[in-house]
């Protein structure tokens, strides 16, 4: 086998491992929903809206 | 860090966002000006000596057109998303910038060294000093100074996220990540030069280099830097504006946070192989052509699937497109950026580019995206932070009104004009009688391109009075009416 034969093989085999990676994300994302907190994603959407310094954080970061 | 401001309350610091507010107006002027000026020594050469032969070296159309890429891209752009992130940064981390000495050091020194740079930049340009290479003109030294700068902007992406309250990072701070990594891997590997003084002992300008890469490795690496310069200064900070000034503007949180993180992962990896377009039917081997344009149509999901979240933040509530300004520039930016993300891969079909390469399509394509989706969402980015960095109202909703149709209709003049020229440009190039003679000479070219040239003019000098338009209203609203701090909350106030 020469060097374009491996790089094509190579190439069939990454764009596979990849399309199998990025559809596992997806089903990940919307069956579990939620992430590694527990906490729902879609929360996170508020982290735009309520960002006054005075707001509470939507998680905090943990005090030492 | 939680009792330092106890008596007193504590409040975001917005210095750095002012100045880089001001870079952003003054750059953009400049930059969009000089750009003006040469698309009417397109149409008009004899423009290029209206201030006389003696000085023509520094008014002709190659002279000026790095000025004017830099000074959109590099001054006017890169200074709206800095603005943009010494304000997004400190809000949706919620941490201020007056709690640390230290951040706020290095984001003034930012601020400075890269004003001495612009200054580096413009005067190096136009004395005609450049590498040669398509937006990485600049000569090594001031190379260096780049750098300094960006790692400044590392240390205070770095730095306030490290003193952060909020322990999740929003969207848009991932995109500021990726723009600063993104950019720094790019301008190092791009930006490898021998300083031929030095390596020959002597011979030349100290300040002048040659690239380490030689023919089809160059062009590959460059192109390569020269498509991700688009990518991570042109689409993933503007992103992060979009991702944040939108939701907030409007007061829906984005559509889908978790189509935002896909995007997200989509776009970092399939921008950084679609660079080969931009040497399809050249030297450069076969599968890197074919790579470049199969990761360019590829690249529609994750643009769209950014996009497309946009406009679904606004479910429910379009009626705010109607009555606010503001988020017409926003709503018809993500437009844009679809528009333009839809494109470009068409471009980058094979069949396709046989035509359109070199042609002005592409200067249209280019101009559709930055004019409609960078300079727009920069606009919409700062008039939503000038009443909250200043405390005053907007100064004028129907001057900003008046400015969004007149700067609209200058890119439909600009792109409608360059997709005329460029398909006939292209069309001509080819055409060849039975004996496969060319039909046309370039001068045909010239001449039959000269409405749409006209054209493209009138447009950049519609979207400039609208620019000028946009900085006078900034100005003004430094004196507008004082509001209240439950007015900032959402929808930004404007006067009459």
């Amino acid at each position: 086998m020469n060097i374009a034969e491996l790089q094509t093989y190579g190439y069939v085999a990454a764009m596979g491992i990849l399309v199998v990676v990025s559809y596992g994300y997806i089903y990940h994302l919307y069956t579990k929903r939620k992430d590694a907190d527990g906490r729902d994603y879609e929360e996170y959407g508020d982290l735009a809206l309520k960002d006054d310094i005075t707001d509470t954080p939507i998680s905090a970061m943990s005090k030492k | 860090m939680e009792n330092r401001f106890k008596d007193r309350p504590l409040e975001y610091d917005y210095s750095v966002t002012k100045l880089f507010m001001w870079a952003t107006i003054v750059l953009g002027i400049v930059g969009m000006l000089v750009g003006v000026i040469i698309a009417w020594e397109l149409a008009f050469p004899a423009v290029n000596t209206m201030f006389g032969s003696a000085i023509a070296e520094y008014t002709n159309f190659s002279r000026l057109r790095p000025l004017h890429t830099n000074a959109v891209a590099y001054g006017f752009t890169l200074s709206g998303v800095w603005a943009s992130w010494y304000y997004i940064g400190q809000r949706v981390l919620k941490v201020s910038m007056a709690e640390s000495k230290f951040l706020m050091f290095i984001g003034k020194a930012h601020f400075y060294i890269y004003a001495v740079a612009v200054v580096g930049v413009v005067v190096s340009l136009l004395l005609g000093y450049t590498t040669s290479k398509e937006y990485a003109e600049l000569e090594w030294p001031m190379d260096i100074g780049i750098v300094v700068i960006w790692v400044l902007w590392g240390i205070s992406i770095a730095g306030l996220i490290g003193i952060r309250r909020e322990k999740a990072i929003y969207i848009s701070i991932w995109y500021f990540i990726a723009t600063f990594l993104a950019i720094a891997m790019l301008y190092i590997f791009n930006d490898m030069e021998i300083p031929t003084y030095f390596a020959s002992g002597g011979i030349g300008n100290w300040f002048h280099s040659v690239s380490m890469y030689s023919g089809s490795n160059d062009a590959m690496v460059q192109w390569w830097f020269g498509h991700n310069a688009v990518a991570f200064v042109f689409t993933t900070p503007i992103i992060a504006l979009i991702y944040y000034f939108l939701p907030k503007e409007s007061g829906q949180a984005v559509y889908s946070y978790k189509l935002s993180l896909l995007s997200f992962w989509g776009l970092m990896f399939v921008y950084l192989w679609a660079g080969g377009h931009h040497v399809l039917y050249s030297t450069v081997p076969d599968w890197v052509q074919t790579m470049g344009s199969v990761f360019s149509i590829v690249l529609i999901l994750p643009s769209w699937g950014s996009a497309i979240n946009m406009l679904l933040t606004m479910k429910g509530e379009w009626q705010q497109v109607a009555s606010s300004p503001l988020i017409k520039f926003m709503v018809l930016g993500s437009t844009f950026y679809m528009f333009s993300t839809l494109e470009g891969p068409v471009q980058a079909i094979k069949s396709v580019n046989a035509i359109a390469h070199f042609t002005d399509w592409i200067v249209g394509h280019v101009h559709d995206g930055v004019l409609g989706w960078v300079a727009f969402m920069i606009i919409a980015a700062l008039y939503h932070m000038a009443p909250r960095v200043f405390k005053r109202e907007i100064y004028s909703k129907s001057l900003m009104s008046t400015q969004f149709w007149i700067q609209t209709l200058g890119i439909v003049l600009y792109f409608t004009s360059m997709w005329i020229a460029g398909i006939t440009q292209g069309m001509m190039w080819r055409a060849h009688d039975e004996f496969g003679n060319l039909a046309y000479s370039f001068i045909d070219t010239v001449t039959v391109l000269h409405p749409y040239y006209t054209l493209r003019a009138i447009g950049g000098t519609l979207y400039l009075i609208g620019f000028i338009m946009f900085a006078y209203n900034i100005f003004k609203t430094m004196s507008a009416r004082p509001v209240e701090e439950d007015e900032l909350v959402n929808a930004s106030p404007m006067g009459a």
